[in-house]
């Protein structure tokens, strides 16, 4: 048996006066996709928040999250930093938000990029930074690399913010890639592109994804394995492909009939 | 039998290129029209000159076969009673500081609409499927499914004849979206309807007919069906194979 | 469960903040209001010796006339609220008015508007307050509140210029005027009270502002001219005997001080369980 990336037992999130999540298990081999459901308040994002050790002080997490080897609930921080970048990176859903409005695309790819040639030990001049960065900006597929590199987030389409956004979090070689609603700020056809380029890209490196989404079919086009979250509890997990076409729990099962509704009316009205 | 007629319809923003160019269809009385696009297709600013809050540098919009003079208070005035709108953001579209029932009764009041106000406001809140006692809480006592249905009965809580619907079910959650989803089939039935969204599907559901918009001009038109089957111009078809679609099922 | 944390809210920060504003503001305010009918001695009266200690017949000592320190501080009580409360009347009437004005303005006035308050905010308050006065034939109540009201206009202005462009890119004032609502009403019932909690912190500080506006402006001998015994005017006249007698400069210091504590204690309170009614879902 393989030893799991990362390891969530009994994972409980709670602030002063009542709890968010409740009891989470659940496990993401190397290299494995795999996606977290759940509607707004399912405690879907503060779990994800949780596994980077990003969550806010007002929230005490119990249980064991364990993350290539290393226990991160109650580590102290400066071992959480070292983690975030080496272990985890996040893409998160506003991209506009996520990155620094302030400073040029170039310059915020080559921030973590620097950090990572440094701790791997390799040189991290300007000359062999640039290079990295062209082949992370060819690797995300993004037009025009000299006008991007100095370009402002403003300046660029949503699509390509993200792009920068996957870039930043590639850049640190994680061997797990947080992914929170990556696309639900984005227009369907410009999500149906980053959606093809996350796949391919964590399937290229090797890298685990944890693909957190509200949206059934984007889920299901992304993983292999999902989970369903309701109120800070897990409803119902298996193979993506058993649980959106056969759910068992009854909340899962009126997802996906919603889910298909939606679909059918596509395929035309009777 | 056409309620509202866009003809030659083109605005631009102070100092910008155009945001709608040559813009024309029309909503026949009692049809469900789905105006659908991405960002930057114009149609929020479309919404906007429909709702008589801008007025079109070039062309002109009918309703009821009279031009909508969005300049004129007094024709304004009967506008409103007949056109109402719900938004996208049932977080941002309740005013928090008053109760439901001043929110429902808004139109009745500013357009002076004669009646028992409270009476009018229950059976909104009742069509949209909250109970009467709704009336007496504040917005933030509800959840986002909630609100939407509020903003529902604030628009046709003065029986208007065409709805105008923007994004209306985008921020919420499936589970909820299906039901608010239902809830505009049902209403729709009573009077005409316009919805505004991104979102292919909802519009599928909802709509007879489609306009389809791309950087400010229409693309595709045609009845919901035949575009869904066989759409003819290429935008149209990139945005159909782009929806994800859910697994098949066994 | 449910008792033990009724108990510790009920004593948790916002509450002991918003209680301690109410039992400071509403001390003076009592005191204020009972000066109207009953003081121990009348307000000129010399009926002790010069710069007697506190004691119980003078229970905040006398002054250097041997007039009775703890009527004029009653008094002083008096003034201070009248002052504080007209001249953020003044002010917020002004500053509210033009505030909304700006944000409804065109690009051209608006931007015109924000620089004159910034202007005229640049320009200490008591500078402003100062002028009026000067240009005022006399010294009196009732011009250092005009005075104290038009110095703090612009800050009230800008605030509400800025708070109103919030609430005007919600979507519910779209909703308003789609409703038909008239932007007069859309200002009384949407603009208003949506940036009233807020604003209304501002005033606060305000008029704390107003109360040691005041204060300076008697202790500059351009306030309320005697016999009305404002608490600047009396740290004005304890000035000399500072050293002598330190309680006719430390008492009026001290109410200054609670009153102007005890309003920002008390908005704050109200804001946070204005806050925690609203925001919680």
């Amino acid at each position: 048996m393989t030893q799991d990336l990362l390891s969530v037992q009994n994972l409980s999130l709670s602030t002063a006066d009542k709890g968010l999540v409740k009891n989470l298990s659940f496990t993401i081999a190397p290299g494995e996709r795999f996606g977290l459901i759940g509607e707004s308040g399912s405690g879907k994002s503060l779990t994800s928040l949780a596994v980077s050790g990003l969550l806010p002080p007002s929230i005490k997490p119990s249980g064991r999250i364990i993350l290539d080897g290393q226990e991160i609930v109650g580590a102290p921080g400066k071992q959480l930093d070292s983690l975030r970048g080496d272990a985890v990176a996040t893409v998160f859903q506003e991209p506009l938000t996520a990155l620094d409005p302030l400073m040029p695309l170039g310059k915020q790819i080559a921030l973590p990029l620097r950090r990572r040639l440094r701790r791997e030990g390799k040189p991290s001049g300007r000359a062999e930074v640039n290079r990295h960065m062209r082949d992370l900006i060819d690797q995300v597929r993004l037009p025009d690399p000299e006008r991007l590199v100095r370009a402002y987030p403003h300046e660029v389409s949503g699509g390509q913010r993200q792009r920068v956004a996957i870039a930043m979090a590639l850049a640190c070689r994680p061997k797990l890639l947080i992914a929170d609603e990556p696309t639900t700020a984005l227009d369907v056809t410009t999500q149906d592109q980053i959606i093809k380029l996350l796949t391919s890209l964590v399937d290229e490196l090797g890298i685990a994804l944890m693909f957190i989404s509200h949206d059934l079919a984007v889920v299901g086009q992304m993983v292999e394995r999902v989970m369903v979250m309701r109120n800070g509890a897990c409803v119902e997990s298996g193979l993506a492909a058993d649980v959106l076409t056969a759910p068992k729990d009854s909340y899962t099962q009126t997802l996906v009939d919603a889910a298909h509704r939606f679909d059918a009316a596509l395929e035309g009205r009777s | 039998m056409t309620l509202l007629s866009v003809e030659n319809v083109g605005f631009s923003y102070r100092s910008g290129k155009p945001v709608l160019e040559d813009i024309s269809f029309t909503v026949p009385r009692g049809a469900n029209v789905g105006l659908v696009g991405e960002s930057g297709s114009g149609k929020s600013t479309l919404l906007r000159l429909l709702l008589g809050l801008d007025s079109p540098q070039k062309g002109r919009i009918l309703f009821d076969g009279a031009p909508l003079e969005a300049r004129s208070s007094g024709y304004m005035r009967s506008y409103r009673k007949r056109v109402q709108a719900v938004f996208q953001d049932p977080y941002s579209s309740l005013d928090p500081s008053h109760r439901i029932l001043r929110i429902i009764t808004e139109p009745l009041r500013a357009l002076k609409i004669p009646g028992d106000h409270r009476q009018m406001a229950t059976k909104a809140i009742t069509a949209v499927g909250l109970a009467p006692d709704s009336l007496e809480r504040y917005p933030h006592q509800f959840s986002g499914g909630q609100r939407q249905r509020i903003a529902i009965a604030r628009a046709i809580v003065a029986r208007p004849d065409l709805v105008l619907a923007d994004e209306a079910v985008s921020a919420l959650d499936l589970s909820t979206r299906i039901r608010v989803v239902d809830l505009f089939e049902e209403i729709s039935e009573a009077m005409t309807m316009v919805f505004v969204s991104h979102d292919m599907g909802v519009v599928a559901a909802l709509c007879d007919q489609i306009v389809v918009l791309d950087k400010g001009r229409i693309v595709e038109a045609g009845l919901t069906n035949d575009i869904l089957r066989a759409p003819k111009h290429p935008y149209t078809q990139s945005l159909l194979a782009s929806i994800p679609r859910m697994p098949a099922g066994s | 469960m449910s008792a033990s944390k009724s108990i510790l809210t009920r004593f948790s920060g916002t509450n002991a903040t918003f209680w301690l504003g109410l039992l400071l503001v509403g001390t003076i305010t009592l005191t204020g209001l009972l000066s109207l009918v009953w003081t121990p001695y009348d307000l000129s009266d010399m009926v002790a010796g010069r710069l007697e200690a506190p004691s119980w017949q003078h229970w905040a000592g006398s002054d250097r006339l041997g007039r009775d320190l703890f009527t004029q501080l009653m008094i002083g009580a008096q003034i201070a609220l009248i002052v504080g409360c007209s001249a953020v009347a003044i002010g917020a009437a002004i500053g509210v008015t033009t505030g909304i004005l700006a944000a409804f303005a065109t690009r051209f006035l608006d931007d015109a508007l924000a620089a004159f308050f910034d202007i005229l905010i640049a320009f200490p308050t008591l500078l402003t307050a100062m002028l009026v006065v000067a240009a005022s034939d006399e010294a009196s109540l009732g011009t250092a509140i005009l005075a104290l009201g038009i110095g703090l206009s612009p800050i009230v202005g800008r605030i509400t210029r800025l708070l109103t462009k919030q609430v005007l890119s919600q979507d519910y004032i779209t909703a308003a005027r789609v409703s038909g609502s008239s932007w007069p009403s859309i200002v009384f019932w949407h603009i208003l009270p949506n940036i009233l909690p807020f604003l209304g912190v501002n005033l606060a500080l305000q008029f704390g502002l107003a109360v040691m506006a005041e204060a300076s402006l008697s202790y500059l001998g351009l306030g309320a001219p005697p016999p009305n015994a404002s608490w600047g005017r009396m740290l004005q006249e304890a000035q000399g005997t500072v050293y002598t007698a330190p309680w006719g400069a430390i008492l009026p210091g001290l109410a200054i001080f609670a009153l102007v504590i005890g309003v920002n204690l008390l908005t704050d309170g109200l804001r946070d369980r204005l806050d925690a009614s609203r925001r919680q879902v």
